[in-house]
């Protein structure tokens, strides 16, 4: 027994099940990431002022506390990423698998380029004190960079097995490799585009 | 019809799948792969449907024990007493804080461990596919583990039961601030919900992206019958509303383990100690987020309920629906709605007239829709030479059940009607119309309908007649005096039954008569577990199609379908769902494969 439309698209829906099920996954997702944001704006509406008191000191900007240059940084690293994201993609279709390999590598140095920035972030947090349990302001902060953050990890375990062990199915079924690379391209566009919109939310307003 | 012409496109797939499915059969599987990790939606159906089987017999222990101390507080249990520890009945007597536990977890295990993988996991996976003619789910692997992920979430809420303190006791709702400062039980509810939000995930992408690819040719949208409409909705709801609970969810989970303040107000004391939190939080906030997933979820409960009964009535009526396209267009915008309705179960929390006036205008909205499917399926019975089956005696009785629990709900949804109702025995009275009348009685229609097409045998009748009459009467028993009671203004949440309150003086006296009803309703299912195993072996062995039903899963595919892909040959729809009594016709129901 074989699954219709595992590779192929139907006529009339224009897309193969994969890419179906993960547009799906994504709405779901933004879902969740749009009941984090809701839950954003209700504690700031709420709150007399944002960032607010934080060790008895008091913060007008996010950007006093937030290092913004790094976060910079880390946008420019991801929408570079999804550039490349595309590339490999279409290297594939370019039957060009050298440059396949090379493309979907720098995705993935990307991201743990991506993680390494964080890491020196939240180490630098960490070392002033500026915990999650001392204001919901910060709270904010560890909880969406860090529930991103994990996306960005699911997603290079992806990415990391399309390249390395994964990649063997471009022998065997090229057209559904090729599937696979879109597809968990679509899931790295969508995490760069979380970040997109973390990333003014939380530092700059 | 957009499908003829990709009817052409499609033909050559098919003959591969069936040379495929040849090829297939010359290695057979293993004992683990084909009954304990099977890619078959239909194990899997038949998986989910024992273990919420399983779990609703569980959920309803809870509350059978809960009842004995509601009819009679502060004596031991008898008979069982003495087989629960000191620190949940000492002496047999049940404890406040078990008490708790039990309700929150009998809530917690019949909506989402015993209901909705019931619904949605059973008959979903079982029914959908042979009804659209696929060979099976779109992705099976997900299939499974969505199974066995629910598997685990189940597990974690039952272990919960034996960590220090015990299980969740803050309600199925699990309010904070409550929820946020209780014992470790709480903390394995929320890892628990989340591997079951993680399973209706991959539930409803698998679902959805079934129906929309793998119809059979010629089974346009217009063409699907209204089971899988219904569940094409529901997986929408499970699709979207879940996530915020789950985000909900690692926020309570961050307030517990970190102890970050999203619900916390400053300034909380808790036995006479400030709580030592940053504060600034919200507890409004959980309840938003909560019921942003739970009022979809009340028709996650109640939209396959109705494609059950749809699909039966239409087959013992022996005529088509009363106004199919109308059930699906009022399906599609129910579900649409649902999403906008979640605060009227905040109408007391203080969050503003101007926002409950929206909330109240959108709850009087949503129940057109809900009258429309009720009405349309009543009006099918008009002028059908209705057939009596036990299927259909279910079919029958979920009408007038979930009316009640429809009618009752009106007064709910308005404010100033709310406001005295809220937290009484009224509403626990009204919602459990809705979910256990309503749609137990409809799943067990489907139980009763499917069984011939998952074993090949026919349940026993005279049990089936028993089990249904037993039901019907001792659930009303159970229900009916909560209105009474909950308009009395008894709490839905009093350990002893409202006994210490002057003006409970009058009616809770009924809660002996409630509690009787209630362990005779366990007493009633004890003709259909003997019937449900039994009839694996001594039941009637039927044909393909022994309803003379029109859909696919009966007309195409063997009783029980065969094992890789469902059917022999993938069939071609020609017609539309409930050809039933067609004139002219040569049989009084006309398959939607016949061309």
């Amino acid at each position: 027994m074989d699954i219709p439309y595992t590779i192929t698209p139907r006529a009339d829906t224009g897309v193969y099940n994969a890419k179906l099920g993960v547009w799906l996954f994504l709405a779901s997702e933004v879902m969740l990431f749009g009941g984090l944001f809701s839950a954003y704006i209700f504690l700031r509406i709420g709150a007399p002022e944002w960032p607010g008191m934080i060790h008895g000191e008091s913060f007008a900007r996010a950007s006093d506390i937030l290092n913004v240059p790094l976060a910079t940084l880390n946008t420019m690293i991801l929408i570079g990423s999804s550039v490349t994201m595309v590339l490999a993609w279409a290297s594939l279709l370019l039957n060009r698998f050298d440059r396949y390999r090379l493309y979907m590598g720098l995705t993935f140095l990307a991201g743990l380029a991506f993680l390494v920035v964080k890491a020196f972030e939240y180490g630098s947090k960490f070392e002033h004190g500026y915990l999650p349990a001392e204001s919901n302001f910060l709270a904010i902060y560890f909880t969406l960079t860090g529930l991103h953050g994990l996306h960005v990890i699911g997603g290079m375990v992806v990415n990391g097995y399309l390249l390395g062990p994964g990649a063997k199915m471009w022998k065997t079924k090229p057209a559904q490799f090729i599937n696979r690379v879109e597809v968990a391209g679509l899931y790295w566009h969508f995490v760069d585009l979380v970040w997109i919109f973390l990333f003014p939310t939380i530092y700059l307003l | 019809m957009a499908n003829s012409a990709e009817g052409s496109t499609t033909h050559e797939t098919h003959h591969v799948a069936e040379s495929h499915a040849d090829h297939d059969h010359h290695h057979e599987l293993g004992f683990w792969r084909k009954y304990v990790f099977s890619t078959d939606h239909k194990v899997i159906g038949i998986q989910y449907g024992l273990t919420s089987l399983l779990f609703l017999f569980i959920g309803f222990t809870f509350m059978m024990l809960m009842r004995w101390q509601l009819a009679y507080p502060g004596e031991p249990l008898p008979l069982i007493g003495w087989l629960f520890s000191d620190e949940t009945m000492p002496g047999g007597v049940m404890l406040p804080e078990f008490y708790n536990q039990l309700g929150a977890m009998h809530g917690t295990i019949m909506v989402f461990l015993g209901i909705v993988p019931l619904a949605v996991g059973a008959f979903g996976n079982y029914v959908v596919p042979l009804q659209i003619g696929a060979p099976d789910m779109a992705f099976p692997k997900l299939n499974m583990a969505s199974y066995w992920v629910y598997f685990v979430g189940g597990i974690v809420m039952l272990v919960s039961f034996w960590v220090p303190g015990g299980a969740a006791q803050s309600g199925w709702t699990s309010y904070p601030p409550l929820a946020n400062i209780v014992m470790t039980g709480q903390t394995m509810w929320l890892i628990g919900m989340v591997f079951l939000i993680t399973s209706s995930l991959l539930g409803a992408v698998n679902f959805l992206t079934t129906i929309i690819q793998l119809r059979a040719d010629g089974l346009t949208f217009f063409r699907l019958p209204f089971f899988v409409w219904a569940q094409f909705v529901t997986s929408f709801l499970l699709l979207l509303a879940f996530p915020p609970l789950e985000a909900a969810g690692v926020l309570q989970l961050m307030d517990r383990l970190v102890g970050t303040s999203f619900f916390m107000p400053s300034g909380l004391v808790v036995s006479g100690e400030a709580l030592d939190v940053a504060g600034g939080g919200s507890p409004l906030l959980w309840q938003h987020l909560f019921w942003f997933l739970a009022h979809p979820e009340v028709y996650v409960l109640i939209l396959p309920a109705m494609g059950i009964v749809a699909e039966v009535i239409a087959n013992n009526t022996r005529k088509p629906l009363w106004g199919y396209k109308v059930m699906v267009y009022s399906l599609i915008f129910l579900g649409f709605m649902s999403f906008i309705v979640w605060a009227h179960h905040m109408f007391i929390t203080g969050m503003g007239t101007a926002i409950s006036g929206f909330f109240q205008i959108t709850t009087m909205i949503i129940s057109i829709p809900s009258v429309i499917i009720l009405s349309a399926l009543l009006l099918s019975l008009w002028g059908g030479s209705i057939r009596f089956t036990t299927p259909m005696l279910f079919a029958l009785a979920f009408l007038p059940m979930f009316g009640i629990g429809g009618l009752t709900g009106l007064p709910l949804g308005l404010a100033p009607t709310d406001i005295p109702l809220h937290d009484t025995m009224y509403v626990i009275g009204h919602f459990h119309y809705v979910v256990a009348p309503g749609t137990i009685l409809a799943l067990f229609a489907g139980i009763y309908y499917w069984y011939p097409k998952a074993t090949g045998r026919k349940l026993n009748d005279t049990l089936g007649k028993l089990h249904f009459w037993g039901s019907l009467i001792f659930m009303n028993g159970i229900f009916l005096p909560m209105f009474i009671q909950g308009m009395a203004g008894v709490s839905r949440r009093l350990y002893d039954g409202g006994q210490i309150y002057e003006f409970a003086e009058g009616v809770v006296h009924y809660n002996e008569f409630m509690s009787i009803s209630a362990w005779l309703l366990a007493v009633a299912q004890i003709p259909f577990i003997i019937n449900f195993f039994m009839s694996i072996w001594k039941g009637k062995e039927v044909d393909e199609n022994p309803w003379e039903a029109t859909t696919l899963e009966w007309t195409a595919a063997p009783s029980p379908p065969v094992g890789h892909g469902n059917f022999e040959t993938i069939p071609v729809a020609h017609r539309g769902p409930y050809e039933y009594s067609v004139p002219g016709a040569a049989t009084d129901f006309t398959p939607q494969n016949q061309p």
